[in-house]
């Protein structure tokens, strides 16, 4: 199982890597939404799939899941959500200022502020 | 006390939630955010004195003993750099106060700035590598709003890049947290030592380990990784980019040396060997960067990179005069990088222009700027009597000690790349033929030389004072020189 997960979170990475090589400001957002996808995938493989209940000590259970890479994700998850936010509303106001969301013209020198 | 090492983390914290309530009232918003500044400098000086005294202090939040809580660490290299981040954020926001305007004032500027110190001085503190992670977003994200905060064109576009690499680090970061936490099952950066010790550090963990260089590489702007640094710090205002040059890149570095003295130390021939190598090309691309451009903030900006490059360095000499150097030169370079990039800011307030080429001859009627710019100058590339000098010596000796003469002979020579560079700005700035009267002046330095004053003076204290700092300096190199200690401490095995 975890051999799959891997796969699936490096093909996310794969697909957000070749977004964020692209033009669109959009689509450089999309890319960084999945690379976070790929790596909170990842932190909650690498801290093993074994089997188990979940987290909650009243299920009474044998074994239950690792319940520490899902505080990690949980934490990452809100912090990438936040700049997430904030990347979107820059791109906003980046369009609405300089009128373009293609990264390569925002290239510039000191002459064309 | 063991309470004590969270207070200057908790100061700035509940600083910037006070700030955020007194959106419009701008002078206690100033009064509130220099004399927390100012109390967190006393704490942070009590804080040295104590490490000094009793050896590394640690705080178990919650109660919780480490490995399973998060524990926060000072020992005396974290309690030197907090105090150093308190005394130049005071000087930037002290500049601030005349310089940044009352649109960005309003606006929460002040309370960002205290997140960003929260974020910097937790990333220093801490003692996990998650709880790391996190104090960087919480200075990363002040950082955002910081660089962006004005909403001008320039600082619109450069934005949207600054802020695409460093999600792109975080990113990595995450995973490499993950990998590790895989390996060892462990976040504790000391029983993370223990334990990649008792495993001997096998390729596997080397490569985690190389994967967090990049991810602090990208941090610190070492070699390859440095693209984004020249243009992101182009964009914001001087205050700004004062305490940007100072704190945000010396993070990263300190998070380099306490990963790879700290936990992978086990196979220096390999992990410290690209270290080194990737240190002596950033020095190299720092100092073509400097003598290229005719720009006064852009040539500052390269010489952040030439010194991240010689204070990386450091990581790799084996002695403890070659770690004490690397040390004296990071405290040296935080202090002198705010003072120059102040210096700059006021003559850019002068001149309306940051093209060396279109200013000449302000010493005629800034004679006090001028000789100050001077002394930064010539303590940036190391004469004698000046901060810059002990560092340099230091490091040059631990190299012929541990025999890295390749090292020794670029440091030598981007000494004096770095003198031109900055020597360039001053004789064109100030020396020549003068290019405007006192009445075509684009403003006045009222009130924004004495931050530069403060830190210049602290500079020179660095120099001549050395008898009384060293005993500091090197209690921290030989706490980084031997792991066990902090293991001990944290653990209390």
């Amino acid at each position: 199982m975890e051999i799959l997960m891997s796969i699936v979170a490096g093909i996310l990475v794969t697909i957000a890597v070749y977004l964020m090589l692209s033009r669109s400001i959009l689509r450089i957002i999309i890319g960084t939404g999945l690379l976070s996808h790929g790596a909170h995938l990842l932190l909650l493989t690498m801290g093993g799939l074994k089997r188990g209940t979940v987290p909650l000590l009243g299920e009474e259970a044998a074994s239950y899941t690792d319940p520490l890479p899902q505080a990690l994700i949980l934490t990452a998850i809100v912090i990438s959500f936040a700049i997430t936010s904030f990347f979107l509303v820059l791109a906003y106001r980046a369009y609405q200022e300089l009128g373009t969301d293609d990264m390569d013209k925002l290239r510039g020198n000191e002459n064309n502020d | 006390m063991t309470n004590f090492v969270i207070f200057p983390l908790l100061i700035p914290l509940l600083t910037a939630i006070t700030l955020l309530i007194l959106k419009n009232q701008i002078g206690l918003q100033k009064i509130i955010s220099a004399l927390s500044l100012i109390v967190n400098i006393g704490l942070s000086l009590y804080l040295v004195q104590i490490v000094f005294e009793n050896g590394i202090q640690t705080h178990e939040l919650g109660g919780w003993t480490p490995p399973f809580g998060i524990v926060l660490v000072a020992d005396m290299f974290s309690a030197l750099l907090v105090l150093t981040t308190n005394v130049v954020s005071l000087c930037c926001v002290l500049y601030a106060f005349r310089s940044i305007g009352e649109d960005r004032e309003k606006f929460y500027f002040y309370g960002a700035v205290q997140f960003l110190i929260t974020g910097v001085i937790g990333a220093f503190l801490t003692g996990d590598i998650f709880n790391l992670f996190v104090f960087f977003e919480v200075f990363l994200m002040a950082s955002y709003v910081l660089i962006v905060l004005g909403g001008t064109k320039i600082q619109l576009r450069e934005s949207l890049k600054y802020i695409l690499v460093n999600i792109i680090s975080s990113a990595l970061f995450v995973i490499a947290v993950a990998y590790l936490y895989a390996v060892t099952g462990t976040l504790n950066m000391a029983d993370l030592s223990a334990r990649v010790s008792e495993a001997g550090q096998p390729g596997l963990l080397t490569g985690i380990g190389l994967l967090f260089f990049v991810v602090f590489g990208l941090k610190a702007a070492l070699f390859p990784m440095f693209f984004w640094l020249p243009g992101s710090y182009s964009a914001p205002p001087t205050a700004v980019l004062a305490l940007f040059g100072a704190l945000l890149t010396k993070v990263g570095v300190y998070s380099i040396f306490r990963l790879f003295t700290l936990i992978f130390y086990h196979e220096p021939q390999f992990t410290h060997e690209i270290i080194g190598w990737v240190a002596l090309l950033t020095i190299v691309v720092g100092s073509i960067g400097a003598i290229a451009y005719w720009d006064v903030n852009k040539i500052i900006i390269y010489n952040i990179i030439i010194a991240v490059g010689v204070i990386v360095y450091g990581v790799t000499l084996t002695t403890p005069e070659g770690l004490a150097g690397s040390i004296y030169y990071l405290i040296h370079d935080m202090v002198i990088k705010g003072a120059l990039f102040l210096l700059a800011g006021a003559i850019i307030v002068i001149t309306g222009t940051s093209n060396i080429k279109n200013m000449g001859g302000l010493i005629k009627n800034h004679p006090q700027l001028g000789w100050m710019f001077f002394i930064a100058t010539v303590s940036l590339a190391g004469i004698p009597p000046l901060s810059g000098f002990i560092g340099k010596f230091l490091l040059v000796q631990g190299g012929l000690e541990s025999e890295s003469y390749t090292f020794v002979a670029v440091l030598l020579v981007s000494s004096l790349l770095v003198l031109y560079s900055a020597m360039k700005i001053f004789m064109n700035c100030f020396w020549r033929e003068p290019k405007l009267t006192a009445q075509e002046e684009k403003g006045t330095t009222k009130g924004l030389l004495y931050p530069s004053a403060i830190l210049l003076a602290i500079s020179v204290f660095l120099g001549v004072g050395a008898e009384f700092v060293y005993p500091y300096i090197s209690m921290a190199a030989e706490t980084l020189m031997d792991p066990s200690v902090y293991i001990q401490s944290v653990l209390k095995e």
